[in-house]
């Protein structure tokens, strides 16, 4: 009796991992497919499109997941293919260093304003 | 004077800002891929059309100094029109011309092969579109130049043309 008890539990206890791991996955992949864009669509995400191109990409972050590959090894293999275009997270390079250090140098220039004004 | 100074250096900003967004405007819209990167060739496991052999890229892109891989569907219409482009690069002898048939329902994909023709050595399945997108497909029809170290070394995005034909052909050379 105690054996199958402890049987039943067991049961229970791997199935409940197995959808938590499922669940987890499939949020992952949202969570991906929402970063990536879809590059064939009109300001779409690949979460949000429905093409040929945005379905197959899905599947992919799919298939990688099940190889075992986490979040950024996937947005690798997507630039490594597509470019760094595809993802919504531009990196710091010769092309986007304005995008990045205009907000930040607009920041200091207003603060020194501000604290010029307060001192005087 | 620090007015001065101050007043000029946000005209120059202004100016350069101007410049910059300015000169974006002028940029196209419309996502421009690479088509010359030349990256190598992903390992992958496909069917072949006609007698569902599962059959692994080793084993296809073997002894030859050139490879044409071709993504089409029967239900995609540039395909048609590209077509007869195909046919021709069917002649050359130097290379394998590789049909990669893109979420198609196989007994279409054959009969559009038996009316316009079999230009391909091999036709391959991509069910799902996996192996079109780790190939860094868009679209189809899309065709890639393979060369003998498995390396991609054109793109054509669209369909083939005479263009297109002049240009595979100066790269055969």
């Amino acid at each position: 009796m105690k054996l199958l008890k402890n049987f039943v539990l067991f049961f229970i206890i791997l199935n409940f991992v197995q959808i938590t791991s499922a669940e987890n996955n499939v949020e992952l992949k949202n969570k991906i497919s929402k970063n990536i864009r879809c590059l064939i669509c009109q300001g779409q995400s690949v979460y949000d499109s429905q093409s040929d191109f945005a379905i197959s990409i899905k599947l992919v972050i799919e298939k990688k997941l099940d190889e075992g590959l986490n979040e950024n090894e996937i947005y690798e293999f997507l630039k490594n293919q597509y470019g760094q275009w595809i993802t919504y997270d531009p990196e710091f390079n010769k092309n986007t260093f304005i995008l990045w250090t205009l907000p930040i140098l607009l920041f200091f220039i207003g603060g020194a304003i501000i604290l010029r004004k307060l001192i005087v | 004077m620090k007015n001065k100074i101050l007043f000029s250096l946000a005209v120059l900003f202004f100016i350069f800002c101007f410049v910059v967004l300015f000169k974006g405007l002028k940029n196209s819209n419309i996502y421009i891929p690479n088509t010359l990167s030349k990256k190598t060739l992903i390992n992958f496991e496909s069917k072949d059309l006609y007698s569902e052999t599962t059959i692994l890229s080793d084993q296809i892109f073997v002894g030859n100094d050139y490879y044409i891989l071709n993504i089409w569907a029967s239900w995609c219409l540039p395909c048609r029109d590209e077509h007869p482009i195909l046919m021709k690069l069917r002649k050359n002898s130097s290379i394998k011309l590789i049909g990669l048939n893109y979420r198609d329902d196989p007994n279409n994909a054959k009969k559009f092969i038996d009316k316009f023709g079999n230009p391909y050595s091999m036709i391959i399945t991509d069910q799902n579109g996996i192996i079109s997108i780790e190939l860094g497909a868009y679209g189809i029809p899309e065709t890639f130049i393979i060369n003998k170290n498995k390396k991609i070394i054109k793109k054509f995005i669209g369909a083939l043309n005479q263009k297109s034909l002049k240009e595979i052909k100066l790269i055969l050379k």
